[in-house]
């Protein structure tokens, strides 16, 4: 009853945010919306920007690198240099390199990999001025390359495809800070902590016990961590933790900001190209895939765990309690998992790797699609896009004609970039697991024995190569090893399809728009939509069905078995 | 292309400065100054004379002449309990230690023991056998560590579960117990986000007014 009150309202809240936020993003990324502009003017001096120039998308790709090798560089030195900075009322020394290089790039690819335990690793300084700032600039960043490319197909004939540094002013100030500000004050309101002060110590006179309470600017730092789809928590229990998440109702809203912006954006594509059917074309095939996992993994918590079962305690009403906080319960956690997951967004208000089988199956799956069921905020769309170009691609080959997609000719140029970003991230992660699996730092990582201690370095790598950043908890994260290789793919999953999106946005964006005729095929009806669906399954099961069988569907398996 | 490398490098190191200000410190400090001034209670912690009511504690060391260890008292999960006492050893306990929840050191945390963990058959046998040993039939909760380490409320189930080891311990009647636990029974927010629950430190302090 309860699940299903939650899903009618979370609908209602994101059809909502469909229409408004999606209809109002379209209007900041055209220039229509302004109201900011006495903000803007001043930034724009600053850094030397003419807003009205705009770039071509070679010179788009060239900022973005440039900004993000900065922005890691700051990052960087800033996390290093945290014992000699203020705000630090714990005295915490500096991260050391690895951790530092490890967080600030999983920040910055919009990942938020928690190989750190922020309350006694990160202080107040790091939290606001480096993760914070990172969550802001990360998610602005993918929404600017995903309306690149919305430019590449709105456009006819144009060199251009926007400027960068105007994207990514605009996504901050209009869309970023407005709404998480507001958010952030609900957050607050429900008992979400908001600080300077240093921990609490309190002593129970009932019990004897005292207590030393983490405490810091927590609200602020979770709300956009939600919005942003970043992910990273202030605590390292993330979501799970009280002073984060302490509310259903905070739960809720957690679950609506992180589906908010990629849920919107579909709109926002369609009203930019000139017809909303297309982005609800789109909106309707991730809301059936995400529709699916969600059963699967709502079915699967609510089972008993099989381990405590085992230990004598077979009747579990409540479903799968371990890992699970008693205010959320097993769906609302399950259903967090999912959301959180499906929009590379790798919060958890639970502990996934505590996940019964399946459960954790659907997790893990549900990243190995892509991340575009609905997807990061702009990745997920942009990703999105590219099993598009491949679906029509193959409805081409399948009726004898050039494909179109929006009035665009699809050609060998377009079909290589789009395959080329589908096929980054599953070559990424699959190497890296493999080196993982085979050498001893690698197999040193798990936790758990078993095809449970596969499972924690495959998710491990799906996760950084998908910029998601959710865990299966138990792994060893923190070894030189991990925080290399994780970054690795990190940076691969994120700049790996970033760029060939860019060179696509500029590759259409410079065709004229050919005249829709009867033979084009259609795509924004509903044999579109199962095309797009099947191509989405066949890439990720075609590339993850033997990984995936050696971890959680072994485990699922094994009944009575345990390791 | 040098001369657009160093404009671009120029560029990022300014936007970043500038979101430094607007971002890190603007829209913190814009949150704090709120939060405590509209929400002082909530943004500092919720926090009472005997700890916070968002922060579990460990209430298995409550001393309860004449009785077991904690059994004069409602118990929360047992993140701080037998096999995940941070430092079961030496048998003294800090209480539910929020810097080493569920054994993470230095931080909150899950146990992360999987679905088909056999530490974990191993632990919950533990927890069930000293459920049993002070007359409690263990509900789901009262034998599985939570997400975060903390978790600081319990289901009206898991209470009443535990009335027969309150009630010989404390020598009141179930019913009043019943009651007890019904009058600190919060339900689910506007009936359906979450479960319905039960703070552990408020139930606790409400106890401790009818002892």
């Amino acid at each position: 009853m309860g699940l299903t009150l939650t899903i009618v309202a979370l609908v209602a809240v994101l059809a909502v945010a469909w229409r408004f936020l999606g209809s109002y993003m379209a209007a900041v990324y055209e220039g229509r919306s302004r109201f900011l502009r006495f903000v803007e003017r001043p930034i724009y001096a600053a850094i030397g920007v003419d807003p009205e120039v705009e770039q071509s998308w070679q010179r788009y790709a060239a900022s973005l690198i440039v900004f993000t090798g900065v922005v890691l560089l700051i990052g960087y030195v800033l996390l290093r240099l945290q014992g000699s900075l203020p705000l630090n009322p714990q005295h915490l020394p500096g991260v050391t390199p690895a951790l530092s290089w490890n967080t600030i790039v999983s920040f910055v690819t919009n990942t938020n990999w928690q190989a750190y335990a922020g309350e006694s690793t990160m202080s107040y300084m790091s939290q606001m001025g480096t993760l914070v700032l990172q969550n802001f600039l990360s998610a602005s960043v993918g929404i600017a390359v995903a309306v690149a490319l919305i430019r590449g197909f709105s456009r006819k004939g144009s060199k251009t495809i926007g400027n960068f540094w105007v994207d990514l002013v605009r996504g901050c100030l209009y869309i970023l800070l407005p709404i998480a500000f507001v958010a952030g004050i609900i957050f607050i309101a429900q008992g979400a902590i908001q600080t300077l002060s240093g921990p609490a110590t309190v002593t129970d006179t009932l019990n004897g016990v005292k207590q030393v309470i983490a405490r810091g600017p927590v609200a602020s730092q979770e709300v956009i961590k939600q919005f942003g789809t970043n992910g990273g928590g202030f605590f390292n229990a993330n979501s799970a933790h009280p002073f984060e998440n302490p509310t259903g109702l905070t739960n809720f809203l957690s679950i609506a900001l992180l589906l908010a912006i990629p849920v919107a954006l579909t709109y926002t594509f369609g009203k930019m190209v000139g017809s909303i059917r297309q982005g609800a074309t789109i909106l309707a095939a991730m809301v059936i895939i995400f529709g699916s996992w969600l059963s699967i993994a709502t079915v699967a918590e609510h089972q008993a765990n099989p381990a405590v079962a085992a230990a004598g305690l077979t009747a579990q009403p409540t479903g799968n309690m371990v890992g699970k906080e008693v205010r959320f319960g097993d769906t609302s956690s399950a259903l967090f998992g999912v959301a959180s997951t499906q929009t590379s967004t790798g919060s958890a208000n639970s502990a996934y790797d505590s996940f019964t089988p399946m459960g954790g199956f659907a997790l893990l799956t549900g990243m190995m699609i892509g991340e575009v069921t609905p997807g990061g905020v702009g990745s997920g769309l942009y990703t999105v896009l590219l099993f598009a170009i491949i679906t029509v691609f193959l409805g081409g080959l399948m009726i004898g004609r050039t494909p179109e997609y929006l009035g665009k000719k699809i050609q060998a140029r377009e079909v290589k970039l789009a395959a080329l970003g589908v096929l980054v991230m599953p070559v990424v992660v699959l190497i890296i697991t493999g080196i993982a699996a085979a050498i001893h730092a690698g197999r040193a990582g798990p936790l758990n024995s078993g095809p449970h201690g596969f499972s924690e370095i495959l998710y491990a790598f799906t996760s950084a190569g998908n910029n998601n950043g959710s865990a299966f908890g138990g792994l060893s994260a923190n070894t030189a090893f991990y925080n290399v290789m994780t970054s690795v793919a990190m940076l691969l999953g994120r700049f790996g399809i970033m760029v060939p999106v860019l060179a696509l946005a500029g590759a259409l964006a410079a065709k004229e728009v050919v005249a829709e005729s009867l033979g084009t095929f259609r795509t924004d009806k509903p044999i579109f939509i199962g095309l797009l669906i099947g191509v989405i399954l066949i890439v990720g099961a075609l590339t993850f069905f033997p990984a995936v069988s050696l971890g959680p569907v072994i485990e699922a398996l094994s009944h009575g078995k345990f390791f | 292309m040098r001369t657009h490398l160093f404009v671009n490098i120029r560029r990022a190191v300014a936007v970043t400065v500038v979101f430094i200000v607007i971002c890190s410190f603007g829209y913190t400090l814009a949150l704090t100054g709120i939060g405590q001034a509209f929400f002082s209670s909530q943004a500092n912690g919720s926090l009472s004379a005997n700890g916070s009511t968002l922060i579990g504690q460990n209430w298995a060391l409550t001393r309860c002449p004449g009785h077991p260890l904690g059994s004069c008292v409602f118990q929360g999960r047992p993140d701080a309990l037998g096999p995940y006492a941070p430092n079961a050893k030496n048998g003294v306990s800090g209480g539910d230690n929020p810097l080493v929840a569920n054994g993470v050191s230095g931080g909150s945390g899950a146990t992360n023991l999987g679905p088909r963990s056999k530490v974990l058959v191993a632990n919950t046998r533990k927890l069930i056998a000293y459920w049993h040993a002070r007359g409690v039939n263990p509900t789901t909760d009262l034998v599985t560590t939570s997400g975060s380490g903390l978790d600081p409320d319990i289901t009206p189930a898991d209470a009443t579960a535990q009335i027969p080891m309150v009630s010989k311990a404390t020598g009141i009647s179930p019913t009043v117990l019943s009651k007890l636990i019904a009058k600190e029974t919060h339900s689910a927010q506007f009936g359906f986000l979450g479960s319905s629950y039960i703070d552990v430190l408020q139930l606790n302090e409400a106890l401790a007014k009818i002892k």
